[in-house]
């Protein structure tokens, strides 16, 4: 691996506001050290802009370490951008040559407003895990924690839904920007654990209405969200969330 | 080194309930004041942060009836970042058959915090763990199982017991999400206002006592007031001081410092933990680093060559030729010694010139024998995670190569003085969490940051808050209160003041130069010269921020840098507080140590005589020293003994 620093050319979406125009901005750096995260990069890019006085690249980040789900970039036209299961934060530069061209976009899906740059509102995940996301229990009521014993299997497989970031770059990887792969991770999560049997109806439907109404499009198999999520959750949980919802509607 | 001054009596109460200390907690429940359910419904709370703390007290308070604000600086309530915690939550629970106890966890905690906690919080801490346990189970997280279905247990560092609770190396991710998803709950019954991307700029301090805040919405800019019977700070640690933490990139002291400002006391600020196993700075592009859970410490061994400048790769250095210099200084902990401990001996073989890497600044966590011992699957199992970031983030493969791991800022224990209900020095604020200083003394315990937060969300503050509605009655303020008119004005005013400087610096530069200042001199070893040092060079680049500093764009569109542009402005007063703080303090303890105390072998050399002791500063008006206030800190039930881990 190189140690020497690469010139990469940058096509990096723009865009005012919701109701201006976007384009695409060309910049070139010839300083990216390989060893870089994407987002330090963006920083240098950004700090180079301030220093001739020109307005910042608006993107959304936070842990960068892949758990929180706030970056959102599309890179190179997939979500996250080239490496699989890796969220944009944990992107490294060393994954790229010296002399490429990287286009960087925002998420783009109706139910994704855009709010500036490669900045958009995903709130609609929120609503959607209000709709009935968890389970109802108050706090302080709770029965002894190994009351209930729960196969390992189970327990694993629960977990594996779990992990979900709520970053929406299955919505943003779909050709229809349906959320299933984020409300079928939920879903399933809580239909593998004794907790959630209770609600487990209500909850399929109350979810799945409400992905519904936020605007995000039917599922189709393309199956471009598994691909692209960044914690590699499988689109069994959408067969899950079906099998859920049907269950639900036809009892 | 000199002694110390004699201090005022301190002004406060710390309301500690008398009684013996196991029955402190469950006799002040009987006692304290209750609020009729109807009446409830009546008051305004408003929670600042959506981390276990803050989502958990929400959801909590809104179950209990009372009209809930919560706010959070990210654009969904789930990003908060109690979100990256790894390893686990420490629980009483003793299903291992171990011998734990409430006692036992209490111990180890006071302990590992070097005697500079109350005893009565943190017994209070310990108490309440079962109960979280049982709360996370039942909401459906995930937490790991045994092939029985029961719950596993893994160990953490200074405690000789397996009681940690944990899911993968996510269990922050798993607890937070169990949190927010009641918060989600509460949100759709209408009994929480969720504020996303709305940041807390100030706290309102009406006769003397907290009625609500000043917001600045941040994808608009839009200044808004918001009037409340009580306020809860459930913002978290300050570790970005140091510019490069283990802490997102967003974390920041803003809203407890503003609340500085209005009053509060910020006690013992200088406590910082820096954690032992972290990724090592590779580049001064270094945006943050990233923390290698501590649970890696169960399996992995560190070591470094005992040969100084050893270039050979680890996997060509022999057996014999290799120091595992936890194992040989501690053995009983051996890898599992506290965090202090951990990182201060990494640094000391560093500086004898044994550090690997090519900066020299790094040791190995070493899995080759766990891996021999229990095979690649069983070590995937349990860390499989963990290895595949330090390789997407290294480019080298963990279960072939030691990992090279170096300390880094990771957590804060000091905050906002509390007393026992979690209430502030400011009547009606009240602190939870890492944003308040009560329950890790100098130094945390790995697996006790998601214990306290949701301890103080879940099971304290849905007593405490009653008891100060109830007994104070709060009289209902309007948002038309001249001292809204005043804090929002000053609010406005700042935005301008910092978008006209149109200086030449970026505040990344800045917040970089406050950084090294704050590593080399308030971080894992402090003497009086460098504390001294620190303090005139940050007030000078206090000075120079507000002089020279390039904040870009306007205030009334999303606008990230001009975020960040207060936040480093508050850094660069909180940085200096830290100094002091640490200078005052002629003692070495747990994350503390000053050069000048030191026992012959080199360990952190507490007076109990002079230090046992909370130190609260004051704020006294801009560019003022703050004024320094002492708690004693009384042991009753624990004997103070210089802490031994060998």
């Amino acid at each position: 691996m190189s140690n020497e620093n690469m010139t990469i050319h940058l096509k990096v979406w723009r865009q005012k506001g919701p109701e201006t125009k976007g384009f695409f901005e060309d910049h070139t750096m010839d300083d990216v050290n390989p060893h870089m995260s994407f987002l330090e990069m963006l920083d240098l890019l950004n700090e180079q802009l301030m220093e001739q006085r020109k307005e910042p690249i608006e993107f959304d980040h936070d842990c960068r370490e892949g758990i929180c789900g706030s970056c959102n970039l599309v890179i190179n036209g997939m979500a996250h951008g080239p490496e699989l299961r890796t969220a944009a934060c944990q992107l490294h530069m060393r994954k790229f040559s010296d002399g490429d061209t990287i286009t960087i976009e925002p998420w783009r899906a109706r139910a994704f407003p855009m709010i500036k740059d490669l900045v958009v509102d995903r709130s609609a995940f929120d609503r959607i895990m209000a709709a009935g996301g968890y389970v109802s229990v108050k706090t302080g009521n709770a029965p002894d924690a190994n009351a209930i014993p729960i196969p390992k299997h189970e327990a694993d497989l629960a977990m594996d839904y779990a992990t979900c970031i709520g970053c929406g770059a299955c919505v943003a990887s779909c050709p229809n920007s349906s959320a299933s792969l984020f409300t079928g991770a939920k879903i399933s999560q809580l239909a593998h654990l004794p907790q959630g049997a209770p609600e487990r109806k209500k909850r399929a439907v109350a979810m799945v209405n409400q992905m519904e109404k936020e605007g995000f499009g039917d599922c189709s198999n393309f199956q471009e969200c598994e691909a692209a999520c960044p914690v590699g959750i499988s689109i069994t949980a959408i067969a899950e969330m079906r099998k859920e919802y049907m269950k639900a509607v036809l009892s | 080194m000199e002694v110390p001054k004699n201090y005022k009596p301190f002004k406060w109460d710390s309301h500690i309930p008398p009684g013996p200390l196991k029955e402190k907690w469950s006799s002040h429940k009987n006692n304290i004041k209750l609020v009729n359910p109807n009446n409830k419904r009546k008051h305004n709370v408003i929670v600042v942060g959506t981390g276990l703390a803050g989502a958990s007290a929400a959801a909590s308070l809104a179950e209990l009836g009372y009209n809930v604000k919560a706010f959070c600086i990210q654009d969904s309530a789930r990003r908060a970042h109690s979100i990256a915690a790894q390893g686990g939550i420490n629980a009483a629970k003793n299903y291992q058959n171990d011998g734990d106890s409430v006692w036992r966890l209490f111990y180890d905690t006071i302990k590992g915090g070097d005697y500079r906690a109350r005893e009565a919080n943190v017994y209070r801490l310990a108490e309440v763990s079962n109960n979280i346990i049982d709360q996370c189970v039942a909401q459906g997280v995930p937490f790991a199982r045994e092939y029985g279905g029961t719950l596993a247990n893994r160990s953490f560092g200074g405690a000789q017991l397996s009681r940690t609770f944990y899911a993968r190396g996510q269990t922050g991710q798993q607890l937070l999400l169990g949190a927010y998803s009641s918060l989600s709950q509460a949100i759709q019954s209408g009994k929480v206002q969720m504020y996303a991307r709305e940041e807390m700029m100030d706290l309102v301090v009406i006769d003397g006592k907290a009625k609500g805040i000043i917001t600045r919405n941040l994808v608009n800019g839009k200044i808004k007031r918001h009037a409340a019977d009580a306020v809860l700070l459930c913002t978290g640690g300050y570790g970005n001081v140091y510019y490069l933490s283990t802490n997102a990139k967003n974390s920041n002291v803003t809203a407890a410092w503003r609340c500085h400002k209005r009053g509060a006391l910020f006690a013992n600020p200088n406590f910082t933990q820096i954690h032992p196993t972290c990724i090592p700075v590779s580049g001064e592009y270094q945006s943050k680093l990233t923390l290698m859970s501590e649970s890696l410490r169960n399996d992995g061994r560190v070591w470094v060559p005992k040969a100084k400048g050893d270039k050979r790769h680890p996997n060509e250095i022999p057996e014999e030729e290799r120091d595992y210099y936890l194992e040989r200084i501690y053995p009983s902990f051996g890898n599992l010694v506290p965090r202090d401990v951990a990182s201060r001996n990494a640094k000391n073989v560093c500086d004898e010139g044994r550090g690997v890497g090519e900066s020299g600044l790094a040791v190995y966590l070493d899995f080759r024998d766990a891996i021999k011992r229990d095979g690649q699957s069983t070590i995937a199992e349990k860390y499989g995670n963990l290895f595949e970031m330090y390789e997407k983030i290294t480019g080298e493969n963990p279960y072939e190569v030691p990992m090279r791991i170096f300390p880094a800022v990771h957590y804060t224990m000091g905050g906002l003085w509390v007393d026992y209900n979690l209430m502030s020095n400011v009547p009606g604020l009240f602190v939870l969490g890492e944003a308040n200083f009560s329950d890790h003394g100098a130094n945390r315990l790995g697996a006790s940051a998601l214990m306290q937060g949701l301890a103080d969300g879940y099971f304290v503050i849905p007593y405490t808050l009653g008891n100060y509605i109830a007994g104070d009655n709060p009289e209902k303020v309007d948002e038309s209160h001249e001292a809204f008119d005043k804090a929002e004005k000053e609010v406005v005013d700042e935005v301008n003041k910092l978008l006209n400087v149109k200086g030449e610096k970026t505040i990344l530069a800045y917040h970089r130069e406050l950084g090294k200042i704050m590593w080399d001199k308030v971080g894992m070893a402090r003497d009086e010269a460098g504390l001294k040092e620190a303090i005139s060079q940050i007030s000078a680049l206090r000075k120079e921020y507000w002089e020279n500093v390039f904040v870009p764009g306007e205030s009334a569109t999303y606008n990230k840098y001009l975020e960040y542009a207060f936040r480093v402005a508050d850094f660069l007063e909180l940085g200096e507080l830290m100094a002091r703080d640490a200078l005052e303090r002629r003692e070495s303890c747990g994350g503390h140590f000053r050069e000048e105390s030191q026992t012959p072998e080199g360990e952190a050399k507490r007076d109990d005589e002079n230090y046992a002791k909370v130190f609260a500063w004051e704020y006294t008006g801009p560019e003022k020293p703050q004024e320094l206030h002492v708690e004693d800190l009384v042991f009753e039930n624990v004997k103070l003994t210089q802490r031994s881990y060998k």
